[in-house]
């Protein structure tokens, strides 16, 4: 079953194809990894995909529905979150609360509500704040909860990233170079929190990463991107032989 | 008087703005602050010049050259004592500073001058001429005017692109880190960055008073808003923005307050900004600055 | 669920503390008026600190909440005092009980300055930054311009509006000219009292506080942190930029109608960007996001000129120079370093000290 199907999507800067006729189908519940040399073009089509650009050709269809040309709020609310290559979190809230954005839209009630301190509002604080601490807890970050996060210790501002963008309930989440800057513990413990997220949360991922040991050990299907197009595609075993795909890396 | 007039009155006045505008600009671009003191550096330049001439009997030219000196020396101590310690600072932190030294000059010449306002004497010896049998009087002060600030920001931009300052100054506006990496001497560069627009704002003073002849303590204020909006107007960080800046944003003001209302003159420059930054969101010239995601 | 319940507490613990100090400064100044302790002088200033005070705060949500710089915060007051006056100086044959009257004319001129808070956020959805800035300032102007060529009158027939004269406004005989160009409104009811303004400043105070900590206040603080992340989990940035433009206007109408009911006349020239400034220095100073700071700091710097009056003339001067000491104490690295190595707590210290929230 198809959560992601891309046909032909493209996007010039100035002339210059930064993405072309990239396409690519994502299944359900899928681990798909999307690798290429830098400046390939990887956050652009993450950017494309999540709105923050709009495509110049081509479509974009999640789970049935044809999100093309939305706004990053929309597509959002239509199922994909991500999370970005450098860490953006809000760095003068707390770690709860930086979850508690991404809930935003899944527990609501009105700014007078808020204001007034109507009973709505202690209802659905008290709600949020159990599921704001369920997630924390898959992450292990529940002991930190009202720690600034802009204080937290980089791998896990990483994976406070991560839990926030799961906060909103996605179907396809994007984590760009999630390993970017660890060592190799934190790695082995990032491939172990995503295995974790992938059983606990019904969750499709698309990951961009430069790490060929997290690649290699958690994604089924890799993509390679080279110069904005597809330069291969297809089980890690078969892609990372390809020799095409090797030369792109090291060159001739 | 007639449209003609107004149009020449009005790009007199703008190529005034555009001077102040410049100094707003470079600073904002090289030290990346808001130099809120700018236009109070401008009164000082104008009672400096007006002290010089009425109690010392000094003569025009000399005036303004000893003002062109001393506004430079105020500029330079006021980045020395009150910003450069703030230089890691955020933003709104030196913004403020800028605040306090504009109230400082501003209340150190009501306490020396008084508040009563006093009459420039024009340091402009030109007489006026009237062109097309009468019907288009030109003042004298115009006719230098003009002149004076094109000819002044040809020699800037010249000297931007083609000296290692000028050169320097682009560097440290566009990386600031880079810059020191390639051995720009980033302290040096700035202090000059206020100089040349301080030294630029002692000239505009001179040729501003010389027309609107009301000299108070709260005589810089206005100009230097008005300044500070043709800069970002055209762009904020664009040379060429600041000078197309302020010479429209003068047209705009002069003819607003001679067809629409003169009172009404301040408000009507300032709905055209709101209006032009909703179509054009980063000024006239101004370069969209891409966020990187 | 302790740990959270604990965090409510601090939060909440902390606004208690401030009310709790307004409301102790207000017992104090009260026992003082009524045995006669309080000087002439600073009777007078009572209400003014009030209005002050809620100007601070107000525009601290935009500037430290929402992070948006506005240099036009004045004008959001003026509307409000307009507003309200012209309500109150046209019902106060009508509406007798001052109490409702006053209670009709808050709620105006919140409700007109609010209005325009809105349609100023709207301009400025697009605008970056300094842009912003000098937007908010060229409103606060505009609105100070035209209020101050404008004269609005009513008859029977209803309100009449001219930009030109009294004369133009065509009145019958039963027509009354409230607005007057430049003069204003004057011979406004004198409804405010310090009490109304206390009690105004706590209402205000916590508008703002339950707002912050709620959603839509981590809303606006998200897109203040790292607006395409707010972006990319979904949040509305053009909603809460425009919710806390509107609430911020709307508090700052109210400290209007305050300050017109309080010296019975309102110029629109006192307006300008001057009084902009002046309120964006307390929220500076006071701390971006500190409510509290921004209350001491519009008391301090609102009563230091009058206490320093003995130094007449100096006295604005001494001002502009303490307030360039004051940020560079609090800002220079030498300074930070030396403030470090000799760590002194004193009430200066801890009012504008700097924590990662701030600043």
């Amino acid at each position: 079953m198809e959560m992601l199907s891309v046909k032909n999507l493209g996007i010039s800067f100035g002339g210059l194809h930064a993405v072309d006729s990239f396409s690519i189908t994502v299944n359900k519940g899928e681990l798909y990894g999307l690798i290429g040399p830098n400046g390939a073009g990887k956050t652009t089509v993450f950017n494309l995909l999540t709105g923050v650009y709009k495509p110049d050709m081509g479509q974009i269809i999640l789970d049935g529905e044809n999100i093309t040309g939305r706004s990053a709020i929309e597509i959002n609310k239509a199922g994909i979150a991500r999370t970005f290559q450098n860490i953006r979190l809000f760095n003068n809230l707390s770690v709860l609360d930086n979850v508690k954005v991404g809930l935003h839209n899944d527990y609501k009630y009105s700014s007078i509500a808020g204001i007034l301190r109507l009973p709505k509002y202690y209802k659905t604080e008290k709600a949020m704040n159990e599921r704001a601490y369920e997630i924390l807890e898959v992450f292990g970050l529940k002991e930190e909860a009202n720690v600034l996060s802009a204080n937290l210790p980089y791998g896990k501002q990483r994976k406070l990233e991560i839990a926030r963008a799961l906060a909103t309930s996605p179907k396809l989440l994007l984590l760009d170079e999630p390993a970017a800057g660890m060592n190799p513990a934190e790695t082995d413990e990032l491939m172990e929190t995503i295995t974790l997220i992938r059983k606990k949360y019904d969750v499709t991922i698309l990951l961009i990463e430069h790490d060929m040991k997290l690649v290699a050990g958690i994604c089924e299907k890799i993509f390679v991107l080279n110069f904005g197009t597809e330069l291969a595609n297809g089980l890690p075993q078969d892609v990372l032989n390809n020799p095409e795909v090797i030369k792109a890396y090291l060159g001739e | 008087m007639s449209f003609i007039t107004y149009l020449i009155n009005g790009i007199s006045l703008g190529s005034v703005y555009a001077m102040i505008a410049l100094g707003y600009t470079m600073v904002y671009g090289i030290a990346k602050m808001l130099n809120f003191a700018h236009g109070d550096v401008i009164m000082v330049g104008g009672f400096i010049i007006f002290t010089l001439m009425s109690s010392l009997g000094l003569s025009p030219v000399l005036a303004v050259l000893i003002a062109i000196v001393l506004c430079t020396v105020l500029g330079v101590t006021i980045e020395g004592v009150a910003y450069k310690p703030l230089r890691k600072a955020p933003s709104l932190a030196v913004l403020i500073t800028a605040i306090g030294v504009s109230y400082l000059l501003q209340n150190l010449a009501l306490l020396i001058f008084g508040a009563g306002s006093k009459s420039f004497t024009s340091v402009i010896p030109v007489p006026a001429i009237s062109l097309a049998g009468g019907r288009i009087p030109i003042s004298g002060e115009t006719l230098v005017t003009i002149p004076v600030c094109i000819i002044i920001m040809i020699a800037l931009t010249i000297f931007i692109k083609k000296s290692k300052t000028g050169r320097a100054m682009v560097a440290v506006s566009e990386d600031k880190e880079a810059a020191v990496l390639m051995g720009v001497n980033v302290n040096k560069t700035i202090a000059i960055t206020f100089a040349i627009g301080s030294a630029l704002a002692a000239i505009a003073s001179a040729l501003m008073f010389s027309t609107y002849t009301n000299l108070s303590s709260t005589s810089g204020a206005m100009p230097g808003i008005k300044a500070f909006i043709a800069a970002v107007f055209g762009g904020i960080g664009s040379i060429p923005g600041a000078m197309i800046g302020g010479i429209l944003l003068g047209i705009i003001e002069i003819l607003s307050k001679a067809y629409i209302s003169t009172q009404l003159g301040d408000a009507i420059v300032f709905l055209v900004l709101i209006i032009v930054l909703l179509v054009k969101p980063t000024g006239i010239l101004g370069k969209k600055i891409q966020e990187k995601v | 669920m302790k740990k959270n319940i604990l965090k409510i507490n601090k939060s909440t613990r902390n606004n208690m503390v401030t009310i709790g100090l307004i409301v102790i400064a207000y017992a104090i100044c009260q026992s003082m008026i009524v045995t006669g302790n309080m000087s002439n002088l600073l009777q007078n200033l009572l209400v003014s600190l009030c209005y002050y005070s809620i100007m601070a705060i107000s525009l601290n949500l935009t500037v430290g909440i929402l992070g948006h710089l506005s240099l036009g915060h004045a004008g959001f007051m003026c509307i409000g005092a307009f507003a309200g006056a012209f309500f109150s100086k046209s019902m106060v044959n009508t509406i007798d009980n001052t109490f409702i009257r006053f209670t009709l004319a808050i709620l105006i001129g919140a409700a007109f300055a609010g209005l325009f808070g809105v349609i100023i956020g709207v301009a400025v959805l697009r605008l970056r930054g300094d842009y912003l800035a000098i937007v908010t300032l060229a409103f606060g102007e505009i609105i100070k311009n035209v209020l101050n060529v404008l004269y609005i009158g009513y008859d029977k027939r209803g309100i009449h509006i001219s930009a030109e004269d009294a004369m133009s406004l065509n009145l019958d005989e039963s027509g009354v000219v409230i607005v007057k160009g430049a003069q204003g409104i004057s011979g406004t009811p004198r409804d405010a009292t310090f009490t109304i303004g206390v009690i105004l400043l706590i209402i205000s105070y916590l508008i703002i506080v339950n707002l912050v900590n709620s959603r839509s206040g981590r809303a606006i603080m998200s897109i203040r942190d790292n607006h395409i992340a707010a972006e990319s989990v979904g949040i509305n940035i053009t909603k809460y930029k425009i919710l806390a433009f509107s609430i911020s206007a709307a508090l700052a109408g109210v400290a209007g109608v305050l300050y017109s009911h309080n010296i019975s006349s309102v110029q629109s020239s006192k307006f300008g960007y001057n009084m902009s400034i002046m309120i964006l220095v307390y929220v500076v100073l006071g701390g971006m996001g500190n409510l509290r700071g921004s209350i001491f700091a519009a008391i301090l710097l609102t009563l230091l000129p009058e206490y320093l009056r003995f130094l007449r003339d100096y006295r604005m001067l001494i001002y502009a120079i303490v307030l360039i000491i004051m940020m560079l104490f609090n800002w220079a690295p030498a300074c930070i370093e030396w403030r470090k190595k000799f760590s002194f707590k004193n009430l200066l210290g801890s009012v504008f000290r700097k924590t990662k929230k701030e600043v």
